[in-house]
């Protein structure tokens, strides 16, 4: 047997398949990874500590600039920590504002998120026609909230504003050719047999390791895990509307992918639902709240279903109208503990594609 | 089967004589038996999906608390737990051997707020620099420029 020496490799910190700047020191034999220290920590800002200093109302921004891909989500996730802290209620025309466009949003994720991993894996064309849709999901975020990626759109008991006039309509239009434009990345990118060599029994993942390392959103759910939390606990008015949770089976790269374009479909169910539902309901889109926002002395903790995992919000006020503290549970950062035993065994190229089916976001992990 | 969190919260507080439980169903413990209590929580409760992990400073109290936030898959619901750590000796177990996902989040909070986890297996930092000092997230924690 030929003796062979290991050495370390740095992948990263500036390598556009990183999705962002994170470094992971690759220990290899050969080709072959025996060891991988995942470095981040280089978009660190202090979210937390700066949310201490500023109204509760001035934090939302800043939540934004986490996942500033699917920006409704992280805020939505904020305003109902503080909601519950203070007992606010939503209106009803408030909520279905807020799944709308969530929904949206998580469909910009998604399309990113297939478009960039298909980028990786080496076809470009995917990622074209991905951002071509992304593109309209774009202009209709930025037609309802003024702006295409730090949306900024929820407020404490309710939404910025409501839609404005024939928006819903394009939705509805957009939403009617979505399903058209998933069956052409499935043919091009799902079917092809090229991705899928790339992509199939490479970075395999335990349901019961995906668990107990509290991996969430469709990493976990590429695993067979039925966990998303819009229908094993439905908050807002998700339980008002008919969808499945797409599992996958084997839990590897390809699965994780796959539960995310199976996904968008779902979401083109859950939006059309919606926006016939919400035509029946007329009414304010902001709840009874005071100016100036002091929730009672205590603390909460609420989380939702991101298109990255479950994104969770501990607040706790000291009753002065600055929060104490708040926490996020940020789905990246933590889908990103396993990855070290996820990389061990695998070639330099798998890396990429193991990476990239986590669907991290730096801003995220870094928080 | 127990089907709802305030079931299990009243449960485990007729359970263990140590259990607190405050108005917002929040479980709270002391720290010396932090570990057997949460493995008795996964083996026993089929709680098996550690959601979240954090601690909050209060420097009046002298103490840091840390927060479990634990789930059933199965259930879908979530618990609250919380303990206190003595602020000049802030050392508690680490719950990773229970749930790998406290990898990560444990060392998150050792970092920004400087409670050690003994028994965790990589105690580094892993937001700030490793030759930082300091612990940015306690309430006595200076910084230098910001607005005010």
């Amino acid at each position: 047997m030929i003796r062979t020496q290991e050495y370390n490799l740095n992948f990263g910190p500036q390598h556009p398949s990183t999705h962002g700047v994170f470094r992971i020191v690759l220990t290899l034999d050969g080709e072959r990874v025996v060891k991988a220290e995942p470095i981040c920590g280089y978009l660190h800002r202090g979210v937390e500590k700066l949310a201490e200093a500023r109204t509760y109302t001035q934090v939302i921004p800043y939540t934004d600039r986490l996942d500033y891909l699917a920006a409704m989500l992280q805020n939505w996730g904020y305003v109902m920590a503080v909601e519950k802290l203070m007992q606010v209620e939503v209106p009803e025309r408030a909520e279905y504002m807020r799944v709308i466009c969530g929904e949206l949003s998580r469909l910009a994720s998604h399309l990113i998120a297939i478009g960039t991993y298909s980028l990786d894996i080496g076809a470009f064309t995917g990622f074209l026609l991905a951002f071509r849709e992304r593109e309209t999901t774009m202009d209709l975020l930025e037609e309802l909230t003024g702006s295409r990626m730090t949306l900024s759109y929820a407020r404490i008991g309710g939404v910025a504003d409501d839609a404005p006039e024939g928006w819903l309509d394009k939705v509805d239009k957009f939403m009617d050719q979505m399903p058209a434009c998933i069956d052409e990345y499935d043919g091009l990118i799902t079917g092809n047999e090229i991705f899928q060599a790339r992509t199939m029994q490479i970075g395999v993942l335990k349901p019961e390791t995906a668990i107990n390392y509290s991996i969430s959103g469709p990493s976990l759910r590429g695993s067979g895990v039925d966990y998303d939390l819009r229908k094993a606990k439905p908050y807002s008015v998700y339980d008002r509307f008919d969808f499945e949770v797409p599992l996958g089976t084997n839990g590897d790269c390809f699965d994780r992918f796959d539960c995310r374009m199976k996904e968008m479909r779902q979401i083109v169910r859950i939006v059309k639902q919606a926006i016939e539902q919400i035509r029946e309901i007329d009414g304010p889109v902001r709840g009874k709240v005071p100016k100036v926002i002091k929730p009672p002395a205590g603390d909460a903790y609420a989380e939702i279903e991101t298109s990255k995992g479950i994104i969770g919000y501990y607040v706790v006020s000291d009753g002065s109208p600055k929060p104490y503290r708040v926490h996020v549970r940020r789905p990246s950062f933590i889908n990103l503990g396993y990855l070290d035993e996820m990389l061990r065994g695998y070639l330099v190229a798998d890396v990429v594609a193991i990476l990239g089916s986590l669907d991290i976001m730096l801003g995220e992990v870094d928080c | 089967m127990i089907e709802k969190a305030t079931a299990l919260v009243e449960e485990l507080s007729k359970k263990f004589d140590y259990v607190e439980v405050n108005e917002q169903s929040t479980v709270i413990i002391p720290a010396d038996k932090l570990l057997e209590f949460m493995q008795a929580l996964r083996d026993d409760y089929g709680m098996d999906f550690l959601t979240n992990e954090t601690a909050a400073d209060y420097p009046s109290e002298n103490k840091f608390e840390v927060i479990y936030n634990i789930s059933s898959i199965e259930k879908g619901f979530t618990i609250m737990v919380k303990t206190s750590v003595d602020r000049d000796n802030p050392e508690l177990p680490s719950v990773f051997p229970i749930w790998g996902g406290a990898n990560w989040q444990e060392r998150e909070i050792y970092d920004l707020m400087g409670i050690v986890f003994t028994g965790h297996p990589n105690l580094v930092r892993i937001l700030m620099p490793y030759d930082y000092e300091g612990h940015p997230l306690r309430k006595d924690f200076q910084w230098k420029g910001g607005r005010e």
